[in-house]
Protein backbone atom coordinates (compact mmCIF):
# COMPACT_ATOMS: atom_id res chain seq x y z
CA UNK A 1 0.00 0.00 0.00
CA UNK A 2 2.47 2.61 -0.90
CA UNK A 3 0.12 5.21 -2.21
CA UNK A 4 -1.81 4.90 1.22
CA UNK A 5 -0.73 8.31 2.88
CA UNK A 6 -2.45 10.57 -0.48
CA UNK A 7 -5.66 8.63 0.61
CA UNK A 8 -7.00 11.29 3.76
CA UNK A 9 -6.89 14.02 1.05
CA UNK A 10 -8.17 12.01 -2.27
CA UNK A 11 -11.27 10.58 -0.04
CA UNK A 12 -12.54 14.28 1.37
CA UNK A 13 -11.91 15.79 -2.12
CA UNK A 14 -13.30 12.79 -4.54
CA UNK A 15 -16.56 13.23 -2.30
CA UNK A 16 -16.57 16.76 -2.65
CA UNK A 17 -16.95 16.43 -6.53
CA UNK A 18 -19.08 13.69 -6.38
CA UNK A 19 -22.10 15.95 -3.66
CA UNK A 20 -22.10 18.55 -6.14
CA UNK A 21 -24.12 16.35 -8.73
CA UNK A 22 -26.56 15.73 -5.71
CA UNK A 23 -27.23 19.57 -5.08
CA UNK A 24 -31.21 19.07 -4.73
CA UNK A 25 -30.87 15.62 -3.04
CA UNK A 26 -29.69 16.25 0.31
CA UNK A 27 -30.73 12.79 1.95
CA UNK A 28 -28.05 11.22 -0.56
CA UNK A 29 -25.45 14.20 1.01
CA UNK A 30 -25.55 13.68 3.89
CA UNK A 31 -25.35 9.50 4.04
CA UNK A 32 -22.43 9.89 1.51
CA UNK A 33 -20.74 12.79 3.60
CA UNK A 34 -21.29 10.34 6.89
CA UNK A 35 -20.25 7.50 5.32
CA UNK A 36 -16.79 9.16 4.14
CA UNK A 37 -16.43 10.56 7.03
CA UNK A 38 -16.49 8.00 9.49
CA UNK A 39 -14.12 5.95 6.57
CA UNK A 40 -11.68 8.72 6.94
CA UNK A 41 -11.59 8.48 10.52
CA UNK A 42 -10.84 4.49 10.13
CA UNK A 43 -7.85 5.33 7.61
CA UNK A 44 -6.46 8.13 9.65
CA UNK A 45 -6.52 5.40 12.88
CA UNK A 46 -4.49 3.35 10.47
CA UNK A 47 -2.52 5.69 9.37
CA UNK A 48 -1.24 6.76 12.91
CA UNK A 49 -0.66 2.98 14.00
CA UNK A 50 1.16 2.51 10.23
CA UNK A 51 3.45 5.73 11.68
CA UNK A 52 3.72 3.92 14.99
CA UNK A 53 5.27 0.64 13.82
CA UNK A 54 7.12 1.42 10.64
CA UNK A 55 8.15 5.42 11.39
CA UNK A 56 7.35 8.19 9.36
CA UNK A 57 5.90 7.81 6.05
CA UNK A 58 6.32 9.56 2.64
CA UNK A 59 5.08 9.21 -0.87
CA UNK A 60 6.77 10.89 -3.76
CA UNK A 61 3.97 11.89 -6.16
CA UNK A 62 4.36 10.86 -9.49
CA UNK A 63 7.92 9.33 -8.47
CA UNK A 64 9.80 11.93 -8.57
CA UNK A 65 12.72 11.97 -6.38
CA UNK A 66 12.70 13.58 -3.34
CA UNK A 67 13.83 17.63 -3.64
CA UNK A 68 12.48 17.63 -7.57
CA UNK A 69 9.44 16.01 -6.55
CA UNK A 70 6.33 17.23 -3.97
CA UNK A 71 6.71 15.03 -1.24
CA UNK A 72 3.76 13.89 1.11
CA UNK A 73 5.16 13.59 4.56
CA UNK A 74 2.53 11.58 7.57
CA UNK A 75 5.01 11.88 10.71
CA UNK A 76 3.91 11.04 13.90
CA UNK A 77 2.19 15.09 14.92
CA UNK A 78 0.81 15.04 11.50
CA UNK A 79 -0.95 11.92 11.59
CA UNK A 80 -1.99 12.65 15.02
CA UNK A 81 -3.76 16.24 13.99
CA UNK A 82 -5.43 14.11 10.72
CA UNK A 83 -6.88 11.82 12.92
CA UNK A 84 -7.99 14.59 14.89
CA UNK A 85 -9.88 16.22 12.36
CA UNK A 86 -11.59 13.14 11.11
CA UNK A 87 -13.64 13.39 14.35
CA UNK A 88 -14.27 16.94 14.10
CA UNK A 89 -15.22 16.69 10.66
CA UNK A 90 -17.67 13.78 11.68
CA UNK A 91 -19.36 15.46 14.07
CA UNK A 92 -19.50 18.65 13.22
CA UNK A 93 -21.46 17.02 10.27
CA UNK A 94 -23.92 15.53 12.72
CA UNK A 95 -24.27 18.31 14.31
CA UNK A 96 -24.80 20.45 10.71
CA UNK A 97 -28.09 18.01 9.91
CA UNK A 98 -30.19 19.18 12.55
CA UNK A 99 -29.02 23.18 12.56
CA UNK A 100 -27.95 24.12 9.10
CA UNK A 101 -31.33 24.76 7.27
CA UNK A 102 -32.29 23.59 3.86
CA UNK A 103 -31.47 26.53 2.03
CA UNK A 104 -27.91 26.44 2.91
CA UNK A 105 -27.90 22.41 2.39
CA UNK A 106 -29.02 23.04 -1.23
CA UNK A 107 -25.94 25.24 -1.57
CA UNK A 108 -23.50 22.76 -1.96
CA UNK A 109 -22.94 23.15 1.72
CA UNK A 110 -21.32 19.85 2.06
CA UNK A 111 -18.99 19.82 -0.87
CA UNK A 112 -17.89 23.43 1.30
CA UNK A 113 -17.17 20.87 4.19
CA UNK A 114 -15.46 18.13 1.89
CA UNK A 115 -13.10 20.82 0.04
CA UNK A 116 -12.09 22.39 3.69
CA UNK A 117 -11.22 19.00 4.84
CA UNK A 118 -9.14 18.79 1.69
CA UNK A 119 -7.09 21.83 2.09
CA UNK A 120 -6.21 21.08 6.20
CA UNK A 121 -5.19 17.84 6.01
CA UNK A 122 -3.42 18.49 2.64
CA UNK A 123 -1.71 21.01 4.91
CA UNK A 124 -0.82 18.78 7.32
CA UNK A 125 0.56 16.03 5.28
CA UNK A 126 2.74 18.48 2.70
CA UNK A 127 6.28 18.21 3.02
CA UNK A 128 6.55 21.29 0.22
CA UNK A 129 6.03 24.57 1.10
CA UNK A 130 4.95 25.82 -1.90
CA UNK A 131 2.50 22.71 -2.02
CA UNK A 132 1.37 24.24 2.04
CA UNK A 133 0.45 27.60 0.32
CA UNK A 134 -1.52 25.76 -2.25
CA UNK A 135 -3.50 24.02 0.33
CA UNK A 136 -3.91 27.01 2.87
CA UNK A 137 -5.63 28.34 -0.38
CA UNK A 138 -7.83 25.32 -0.96
CA UNK A 139 -9.09 25.47 3.22
CA UNK A 140 -8.96 29.48 2.69
CA UNK A 141 -11.26 29.34 -0.31
CA UNK A 142 -13.57 26.43 1.55
CA UNK A 143 -13.60 28.74 4.62
CA UNK A 144 -14.75 32.22 2.20
CA UNK A 145 -17.35 29.52 0.60
CA UNK A 146 -18.46 28.69 4.23
CA UNK A 147 -18.26 31.94 6.39
CA UNK A 148 -21.03 33.49 3.50
CA UNK A 149 -23.02 30.98 3.16
CA UNK A 150 -26.43 31.77 3.47
CA UNK A 151 -25.68 36.10 2.85
CA UNK A 152 -27.45 37.50 5.73
CA UNK A 153 -26.37 41.32 6.10
CA UNK A 154 -23.22 40.23 8.98
CA UNK A 155 -22.24 37.51 7.24
CA UNK A 156 -21.57 39.46 4.47
CA UNK A 157 -19.99 42.23 6.35
CA UNK A 158 -17.51 40.05 8.33
CA UNK A 159 -16.79 38.00 5.59
CA UNK A 160 -15.36 40.91 3.76
CA UNK A 161 -12.89 41.75 6.20
CA UNK A 162 -11.72 37.85 6.48
CA UNK A 163 -10.96 37.83 2.75
CA UNK A 164 -9.59 40.97 3.00
CA UNK A 165 -6.90 39.90 5.80
CA UNK A 166 -6.57 36.63 4.07
CA UNK A 167 -5.56 37.94 0.51
CA UNK A 168 -3.10 39.97 2.50
CA UNK A 169 -1.34 37.31 4.26
CA UNK A 170 -1.68 34.96 1.38
CA UNK A 171 0.24 37.83 -0.84
CA UNK A 172 2.90 37.72 2.27
CA UNK A 173 3.21 33.99 2.08
CA UNK A 174 4.03 34.03 -1.24
CA UNK A 175 6.76 36.91 -0.68
CA UNK A 176 7.83 34.73 1.70
CA UNK A 177 8.46 31.64 -0.37
CA UNK A 178 10.05 34.09 -2.92
CA UNK A 179 12.66 35.01 -1.10
CA UNK A 180 13.45 32.00 0.87
CA UNK A 181 13.51 30.03 -3.20
CA UNK A 182 16.34 33.11 -3.69
CA UNK A 183 18.10 32.36 -0.46
CA UNK A 184 18.59 28.08 -0.92
CA UNK A 185 16.88 27.37 -4.71
CA UNK A 186 14.41 24.74 -3.31
CA UNK A 187 11.03 24.60 -2.19
CA UNK A 188 10.98 20.85 -0.13
CA UNK A 189 11.07 21.74 3.79
CA UNK A 190 13.94 18.68 4.01
CA UNK A 191 16.03 20.25 1.56
CA UNK A 192 15.79 23.64 3.10
CA UNK A 193 16.30 22.39 6.35
CA UNK A 194 19.73 21.00 5.33
CA UNK A 195 20.42 24.02 2.85
CA UNK A 196 19.47 26.70 5.83
CA UNK A 197 21.35 24.87 8.03
CA UNK A 198 24.48 25.07 5.74
CA UNK A 199 23.99 28.88 5.58
CA UNK A 200 23.91 28.90 9.32
CA UNK A 201 23.33 31.92 11.17
CA UNK A 202 22.89 34.66 9.54
CA UNK A 203 20.58 37.52 9.69
CA UNK A 204 18.37 37.10 6.22
CA UNK A 205 17.37 33.76 7.35
CA UNK A 206 15.59 35.24 10.68
CA UNK A 207 14.44 38.08 8.13
CA UNK A 208 12.89 35.57 6.67
CA UNK A 209 11.95 33.57 9.57
CA UNK A 210 10.15 36.63 10.88
CA UNK A 211 8.27 37.35 7.89
CA UNK A 212 6.93 33.04 7.95
CA UNK A 213 5.98 33.67 11.83
CA UNK A 214 4.12 37.19 10.57
CA UNK A 215 2.12 34.88 7.74
CA UNK A 216 1.28 32.28 10.36
CA UNK A 217 0.33 34.15 13.36
CA UNK A 218 -2.08 36.12 10.43
CA UNK A 219 -3.64 32.40 9.86
CA UNK A 220 -3.19 31.31 13.39
CA UNK A 221 -4.43 34.18 15.35
CA UNK A 222 -1.51 35.08 17.70
CA UNK A 223 -0.83 38.47 18.91
CA UNK A 224 -0.95 41.40 18.02
CA UNK A 225 -2.59 39.58 14.46
CA UNK A 226 -5.75 38.38 15.92
CA UNK A 227 -7.60 41.33 15.33
CA UNK A 228 -9.77 39.97 12.27
CA UNK A 229 -10.82 36.62 14.46
CA UNK A 230 -13.47 37.58 17.14
CA UNK A 231 -15.59 39.47 14.26
CA UNK A 232 -15.38 36.81 11.45
CA UNK A 233 -15.99 33.32 13.79
CA UNK A 234 -19.13 35.51 14.82
CA UNK A 235 -20.98 35.65 11.67
CA UNK A 236 -21.53 31.96 10.27
CA UNK A 237 -23.74 29.30 11.94
CA UNK A 238 -22.40 27.19 14.63
CA UNK A 239 -21.69 24.44 12.95
CA UNK A 240 -19.41 26.12 10.90
CA UNK A 241 -18.03 28.63 13.61
CA UNK A 242 -16.67 24.82 14.99
CA UNK A 243 -15.15 23.79 12.05
CA UNK A 244 -13.19 26.98 11.88
CA UNK A 245 -12.67 27.19 15.66
CA UNK A 246 -11.22 24.02 16.07
CA UNK A 247 -9.52 23.64 12.66
CA UNK A 248 -7.93 26.75 10.72
CA UNK A 249 -6.17 28.54 13.25
CA UNK A 250 -4.57 25.15 14.60
CA UNK A 251 -3.37 24.91 10.89
CA UNK A 252 -1.52 27.97 11.25
CA UNK A 253 -0.29 26.66 14.66
CA UNK A 254 0.67 23.44 13.09
CA UNK A 255 2.69 25.36 10.30
CA UNK A 256 4.82 27.81 12.54
CA UNK A 257 5.25 24.30 14.66
CA UNK A 258 6.82 22.80 11.78
CA UNK A 259 8.83 25.47 10.12
CA UNK A 260 10.09 26.93 13.28
CA UNK A 261 11.31 22.68 14.48
CA UNK A 262 12.19 22.06 10.83
CA UNK A 263 13.85 24.55 9.34
CA UNK A 264 14.35 27.99 11.05
CA UNK A 265 16.46 26.52 14.12
CA UNK A 266 19.77 28.39 13.63
CA UNK A 267 19.06 31.16 15.61
CA UNK A 268 17.05 29.79 17.98
CA UNK A 269 17.49 32.61 20.93
CA UNK A 270 16.21 35.09 18.80
CA UNK A 271 13.50 33.30 16.81
CA UNK A 272 11.90 31.20 19.87
CA UNK A 273 12.21 34.04 22.14
CA UNK A 274 10.02 36.28 19.94
CA UNK A 275 7.17 33.19 20.06
CA UNK A 276 7.12 33.10 23.62
CA UNK A 277 6.55 36.59 24.18
CA UNK A 278 3.82 37.12 22.01
CA UNK A 279 2.41 33.62 22.68
CA UNK A 280 2.03 35.32 26.19
CA UNK A 281 0.48 38.46 25.14
CA UNK A 282 -1.59 36.15 22.84
CA UNK A 283 -3.01 34.61 26.24
CA UNK A 284 -2.56 37.67 27.97
CA UNK A 285 -5.09 39.53 25.26
CA UNK A 286 -7.23 36.55 25.24
CA UNK A 287 -8.76 36.06 28.72
CA UNK A 288 -8.98 39.90 28.75
CA UNK A 289 -11.33 39.72 25.82
CA UNK A 290 -12.76 35.67 27.42
CA UNK A 291 -13.64 37.99 30.38
CA UNK A 292 -14.81 41.18 29.29
CA UNK A 293 -17.88 39.96 27.30
CA UNK A 294 -20.96 38.96 28.19
CA UNK A 295 -21.75 37.09 24.47
CA UNK A 296 -21.24 33.54 25.01
CA UNK A 297 -20.08 33.05 21.20
CA UNK A 298 -17.17 36.00 22.16
CA UNK A 299 -15.99 34.52 25.25
CA UNK A 300 -15.15 30.80 23.42
CA UNK A 301 -13.97 32.64 20.35
CA UNK A 302 -11.27 34.96 22.83
CA UNK A 303 -10.35 31.26 24.43
CA UNK A 304 -9.49 30.04 20.78
CA UNK A 305 -6.75 32.79 21.41
CA UNK A 306 -5.51 32.10 24.21
CA UNK A 307 -4.93 27.85 23.84
CA UNK A 308 -3.03 29.63 20.81
CA UNK A 309 -1.03 31.60 22.82
CA UNK A 310 -0.54 28.37 25.21
CA UNK A 311 0.20 25.86 22.53
CA UNK A 312 3.29 28.16 20.72
CA UNK A 313 4.69 28.94 24.33
CA UNK A 314 5.04 24.67 24.63
CA UNK A 315 6.98 25.44 20.71
CA UNK A 316 8.81 27.87 22.07
CA UNK A 317 10.94 26.39 24.19
CA UNK A 318 11.98 23.30 22.39
CA UNK A 319 12.78 21.12 25.06
CA UNK A 320 10.93 17.45 25.48
CA UNK A 321 8.54 18.12 28.29
CA UNK A 322 6.96 21.74 26.29
CA UNK A 323 6.79 19.88 22.75
CA UNK A 324 5.46 17.41 24.19
CA UNK A 325 3.16 19.39 25.86
CA UNK A 326 1.98 21.28 22.86
CA UNK A 327 1.65 17.98 20.91
CA UNK A 328 -1.11 17.13 23.71
CA UNK A 329 -2.55 20.53 24.19
CA UNK A 330 -3.27 21.42 20.37
CA UNK A 331 -4.92 17.78 20.29
CA UNK A 332 -7.14 18.39 23.53
CA UNK A 333 -7.94 22.18 22.46
CA UNK A 334 -9.25 20.98 18.87
CA UNK A 335 -11.85 18.30 20.47
CA UNK A 336 -12.74 20.98 23.27
CA UNK A 337 -13.09 23.69 21.40
CA UNK A 338 -15.42 21.58 19.02
CA UNK A 339 -17.54 20.76 21.62
CA UNK A 340 -17.74 24.37 23.49
CA UNK A 341 -18.97 25.64 20.13
CA UNK A 342 -21.82 23.01 19.74
CA UNK A 343 -22.73 23.60 23.35
CA UNK A 344 -22.81 27.23 22.92
CA UNK A 345 -24.67 26.58 19.14
CA UNK A 346 -27.28 24.37 20.97
CA UNK A 347 -27.69 27.11 23.81
CA UNK A 348 -28.53 29.31 21.18
CA UNK A 349 -31.24 27.42 19.58
CA UNK A 350 -32.15 27.07 22.95
CA UNK A 351 -32.68 30.55 23.77
CA UNK A 352 -32.56 32.25 20.38
CA UNK A 353 -29.86 35.06 21.98
CA UNK A 354 -26.02 34.70 22.70
CA UNK A 355 -26.73 37.66 24.99
CA UNK A 356 -25.73 35.95 28.58
CA UNK A 357 -27.74 38.32 30.49
CA UNK A 358 -31.13 37.30 29.05
CA UNK A 359 -30.47 33.35 30.04
CA UNK A 360 -30.64 31.57 32.93
CA UNK A 361 -31.62 29.01 34.97
CA UNK A 362 -31.14 26.29 31.72
CA UNK A 363 -30.29 23.69 34.49
CA UNK A 364 -33.78 22.62 35.44
CA UNK A 365 -35.34 21.45 31.85
CA UNK A 366 -31.79 20.50 30.18
CA UNK A 367 -29.30 18.91 33.02
CA UNK A 368 -27.17 16.70 30.76
CA UNK A 369 -26.41 19.85 28.27
CA UNK A 370 -25.58 21.56 31.87
CA UNK A 371 -22.88 18.75 33.16
CA UNK A 372 -21.05 18.41 29.58
CA UNK A 373 -21.01 21.85 29.47
CA UNK A 374 -19.51 21.96 32.90
CA UNK A 375 -17.07 19.01 32.30
CA UNK A 376 -15.62 20.74 28.83
CA UNK A 377 -15.12 23.72 31.29
CA UNK A 378 -13.11 21.91 33.61
CA UNK A 379 -11.46 20.24 30.79
CA UNK A 380 -10.70 23.58 29.07
CA UNK A 381 -9.05 25.03 31.96
CA UNK A 382 -6.60 21.90 32.82
CA UNK A 383 -8.57 20.29 36.02
CA UNK A 384 -6.23 17.26 36.42
CA UNK A 385 -8.20 13.99 35.36
CA UNK A 386 -9.68 15.71 32.49
CA UNK A 387 -7.93 16.55 28.76
CA UNK A 388 -6.82 19.77 29.44
CA UNK A 389 -4.34 18.97 32.26
CA UNK A 390 -1.19 16.63 30.90
CA UNK A 391 -0.71 19.39 28.13
CA UNK A 392 -0.49 22.02 30.45
CA UNK A 393 1.69 20.41 33.13
CA UNK A 394 4.10 19.35 30.49
CA UNK A 395 4.36 22.71 28.98
CA UNK A 396 4.79 24.78 32.25
CA UNK A 397 7.79 21.92 33.23
CA UNK A 398 9.15 22.94 29.59
CA UNK A 399 9.32 27.01 30.52
CA UNK A 400 10.72 26.38 33.37
CA UNK A 401 13.12 24.15 32.60
CA UNK A 402 14.31 26.92 30.01
CA UNK A 403 14.15 29.21 33.05
CA UNK A 404 11.12 31.57 31.82
CA UNK A 405 9.13 32.10 34.91
CA UNK A 406 7.17 35.04 33.41
CA UNK A 407 5.68 33.07 30.90
CA UNK A 408 4.79 30.44 32.66
CA UNK A 409 2.79 32.16 35.43
CA UNK A 410 1.59 33.46 32.70
CA UNK A 411 0.26 30.58 31.28
CA UNK A 412 -1.38 29.35 35.12
CA UNK A 413 -2.83 32.62 35.46
CA UNK A 414 -4.50 32.17 32.04
CA UNK A 415 -6.11 29.30 32.85
CA UNK A 416 -7.78 30.63 36.02
CA UNK A 417 -9.18 33.42 34.08
CA UNK A 418 -10.15 30.88 31.22
CA UNK A 419 -12.27 28.56 33.98
CA UNK A 420 -13.60 32.30 35.35
CA UNK A 421 -15.02 32.98 31.80
CA UNK A 422 -16.62 29.68 31.19
CA UNK A 423 -17.82 29.60 34.64
CA UNK A 424 -19.44 32.87 34.06
CA UNK A 425 -21.38 31.16 31.27
CA UNK A 426 -22.20 28.05 33.60
CA UNK A 427 -23.46 30.02 36.53
CA UNK A 428 -25.23 32.68 34.49
CA UNK A 429 -26.62 31.11 32.02
CA UNK A 430 -27.53 27.45 33.74
CA UNK A 431 -27.55 28.23 37.03
CA UNK A 432 -30.03 31.05 39.01
CA UNK A 433 -33.32 32.03 38.30
CA UNK A 434 -35.55 30.42 35.08
CA UNK A 435 -35.67 32.58 32.31
CA UNK A 436 -37.18 30.53 29.59
CA UNK A 437 -40.01 27.82 30.46
CA UNK A 438 -39.91 24.30 28.51
CA UNK A 439 -42.78 26.01 25.76
CA UNK A 440 -41.23 29.09 25.72
CA UNK A 441 -38.04 27.42 23.83
CA UNK A 442 -37.11 28.40 20.63
CA UNK A 443 -36.00 24.75 19.03
CA UNK A 444 -35.50 21.25 20.08
CA UNK A 445 -31.60 20.11 21.19
CA UNK A 446 -31.77 16.47 21.39
CA UNK A 447 -30.07 15.09 18.09
CA UNK A 448 -27.80 17.92 18.89
CA UNK A 449 -26.32 15.77 22.44
CA UNK A 450 -25.02 12.77 20.25
CA UNK A 451 -21.92 15.31 18.53
CA UNK A 452 -21.67 16.90 21.95
CA UNK A 453 -21.53 13.59 23.90
CA UNK A 454 -18.93 12.15 21.39
CA UNK A 455 -16.82 15.20 21.77
CA UNK A 456 -16.90 15.21 25.50
CA UNK A 457 -16.38 11.48 26.32
CA UNK A 458 -13.34 11.81 23.42
CA UNK A 459 -11.98 14.49 25.90
CA UNK A 460 -12.68 12.55 28.97
CA UNK A 461 -11.37 9.27 27.53
CA UNK A 462 -7.84 11.37 26.22
CA UNK A 463 -7.51 12.80 29.84
CA UNK A 464 -7.82 9.56 31.27
CA UNK A 465 -5.61 7.59 29.07
CA UNK A 466 -3.00 9.55 28.93
CA UNK A 467 -0.33 6.45 29.70
CA UNK A 468 -2.35 4.54 26.37
CA UNK A 469 -1.53 8.14 24.51
CA UNK A 470 1.81 8.73 25.82
CA UNK A 471 3.87 6.94 23.22
CA UNK A 472 2.58 8.63 20.27
CA UNK A 473 2.58 11.96 21.69
CA UNK A 474 6.47 11.04 22.23
CA UNK A 475 7.54 9.79 19.42
CA UNK A 476 5.90 12.49 17.84
CA UNK A 477 8.39 15.23 19.48
CA UNK A 478 10.64 13.34 19.05
CA UNK A 479 10.89 13.65 14.95
CA UNK A 480 9.75 17.60 16.01
CA UNK A 481 13.03 17.69 17.97
CA UNK A 482 15.19 16.38 15.38
CA UNK A 483 14.86 17.47 12.22
CA UNK A 484 17.47 14.56 10.99
CA UNK A 485 14.61 12.16 11.36
CA UNK A 486 12.63 14.02 9.31
CA UNK A 487 15.20 14.48 6.67
CA UNK A 488 16.80 11.14 6.49
CA UNK A 489 12.65 9.92 6.12
CA UNK A 490 12.47 12.59 3.17
CA UNK A 491 15.23 12.78 1.42
CA UNK A 492 16.88 8.96 1.89
CA UNK A 493 20.20 9.85 2.32
CA UNK B 1 13.16 45.05 -10.70
CA UNK B 2 12.79 45.57 -6.94
CA UNK B 3 12.24 49.10 -6.81
CA UNK B 4 9.12 49.29 -9.13
CA UNK B 5 8.09 45.78 -7.13
CA UNK B 6 8.52 48.13 -3.86
CA UNK B 7 6.46 50.87 -5.53
CA UNK B 8 3.44 48.07 -6.36
CA UNK B 9 3.48 47.23 -2.89
CA UNK B 10 3.78 51.03 -1.36
CA UNK B 11 0.61 51.59 -3.84
CA UNK B 12 -1.26 48.27 -3.25
CA UNK B 13 -0.81 49.23 0.93
CA UNK B 14 -1.83 52.96 0.31
CA UNK B 15 -4.94 51.48 -1.22
CA UNK B 16 -6.16 49.18 0.82
CA UNK B 17 -6.01 51.48 3.57
CA UNK B 18 -8.64 53.27 1.88
CA UNK B 19 -12.18 53.76 2.95
CA UNK B 20 -13.90 52.57 -0.55
CA UNK B 21 -13.81 48.54 -0.91
CA UNK B 22 -13.70 48.92 -5.03
CA UNK B 23 -10.03 50.70 -3.90
CA UNK B 24 -9.08 48.07 -1.81
CA UNK B 25 -9.70 45.70 -3.52
CA UNK B 26 -7.37 47.27 -6.97
CA UNK B 27 -5.11 47.15 -3.99
CA UNK B 28 -5.16 43.46 -3.51
CA UNK B 29 -4.96 43.35 -7.48
CA UNK B 30 -1.80 45.48 -7.01
CA UNK B 31 -0.48 43.73 -4.06
CA UNK B 32 -0.38 40.24 -6.27
CA UNK B 33 1.07 41.70 -9.10
CA UNK B 34 3.68 42.83 -6.74
CA UNK B 35 4.19 39.40 -5.59
CA UNK B 36 4.51 37.35 -8.66
CA UNK B 37 6.72 39.65 -10.08
CA UNK B 38 8.77 39.29 -6.63
CA UNK B 39 8.59 35.80 -7.47
CA UNK B 40 9.92 36.41 -11.11
CA UNK B 41 12.88 38.55 -9.80
CA UNK B 42 13.95 36.75 -7.04
CA UNK B 43 14.19 33.36 -9.02
CA UNK B 44 16.71 35.39 -10.66
CA UNK B 45 16.88 37.00 -14.17
CA UNK B 46 19.67 36.43 -15.99
CA UNK B 47 19.77 35.89 -19.92
CA UNK B 48 19.01 32.51 -20.93
CA UNK B 49 16.09 30.41 -23.50
CA UNK B 50 12.82 30.17 -23.03
CA UNK B 51 12.38 27.25 -20.95
CA UNK B 52 11.59 24.84 -24.39
CA UNK B 53 13.49 22.17 -24.71
CA UNK B 54 13.53 22.67 -28.16
CA UNK B 55 15.07 25.79 -28.09
CA UNK B 56 18.53 24.17 -28.35
CA UNK B 57 20.16 27.03 -26.05
CA UNK B 58 22.94 26.64 -23.92
CA UNK B 59 21.41 28.06 -21.02
CA UNK B 60 17.61 28.66 -19.75
CA UNK B 61 16.07 30.85 -17.65
CA UNK B 62 14.60 29.09 -14.44
CA UNK B 63 11.51 27.16 -14.88
CA UNK B 64 10.48 27.25 -11.50
CA UNK B 65 9.56 30.79 -10.60
CA UNK B 66 7.64 30.53 -13.42
CA UNK B 67 5.38 27.56 -12.40
CA UNK B 68 4.75 29.09 -9.19
CA UNK B 69 3.84 32.18 -10.63
CA UNK B 70 1.21 30.45 -13.01
CA UNK B 71 -0.58 28.91 -9.76
CA UNK B 72 -0.34 31.88 -7.53
CA UNK B 73 -2.31 34.01 -10.60
CA UNK B 74 -4.85 31.45 -10.80
CA UNK B 75 -5.45 31.34 -7.17
CA UNK B 76 -5.14 34.93 -7.04
CA UNK B 77 -7.14 35.44 -10.03
CA UNK B 78 -10.16 32.90 -8.26
CA UNK B 79 -10.09 34.88 -4.84
CA UNK B 80 -10.53 38.12 -6.55
CA UNK B 81 -13.35 36.98 -8.64
CA UNK B 82 -15.07 36.14 -5.46
CA UNK B 83 -14.05 38.67 -3.57
CA UNK B 84 -15.55 41.07 -6.66
CA UNK B 85 -18.93 39.14 -6.31
CA UNK B 86 -19.00 39.61 -2.58
CA UNK B 87 -18.19 43.56 -2.93
CA UNK B 88 -21.22 43.77 -5.55
CA UNK B 89 -23.46 41.04 -3.17
CA UNK B 90 -22.85 43.44 -0.51
CA UNK B 91 -23.52 46.72 -1.86
CA UNK B 92 -26.91 45.35 -3.41
CA UNK B 93 -27.47 44.28 0.71
CA UNK B 94 -25.87 46.54 2.77
CA UNK B 95 -26.05 49.78 0.47
CA UNK B 96 -23.09 50.77 0.89
CA UNK B 97 -19.26 50.44 -0.18
CA UNK B 98 -17.93 52.67 2.67
CA UNK B 99 -15.74 50.70 5.09
CA UNK B 100 -16.29 52.72 7.44
CA UNK B 101 -20.21 52.32 7.73
CA UNK B 102 -19.90 48.61 7.85
CA UNK B 103 -19.31 48.45 11.29
CA UNK B 104 -21.28 47.58 13.65
CA UNK B 105 -21.10 44.22 16.53
CA UNK B 106 -24.85 42.50 16.13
Amino acid sequence: MINFIILPILLPLLTGILLIFFRKQIKIQKVISTLISAISIILSIYLVWLVQTEGIQTLEIGGWQAPYGIVLVADMFASLLVLTTNIIVFTSLLFSFKTIGVEREKFFYYSGIQFLVTGVVGAFLTGDIFNLFVFFEVMLMSSYFLIVLGGTKIQLRESIKYILVNVISSALFVIAIAYLYALTGTLNMADLSVKVSELGQSGIITVISVLFLIVFGLKGAIFPLFFWLPGSYKAPPAAVTALFGALLTKVGVYSITRVFTLIFITDVGFTHGLIGWLAAFSMIFGVIGAIAYWDIRKIVIYNIITAVGVILFGVSTMTFAGVSGAVFYVIHDIIIKGALFFIIGALFILTGTANLKKMGGLIHNHPLLAWLFFISTLSLAGIPPLSGFIGKINIIQGGFETEDYVISFVVLFSSLLVLYSALKIFINGFWGEQKLAKDEEKGSINVLYVPITILVVISIAYGFGVELIYPFVSQATETLLDPTIYIEAVLKE
Amino acid sequence: MSVVVGILFMAATYLILSRSLLRIIIGTGLLSHGAHLLILTMGGLKQGAAPLLSEKAGSYVDPLPQALILTAIVISFGVTSFFLVLAYRSYQELGTDDMHRLRGND
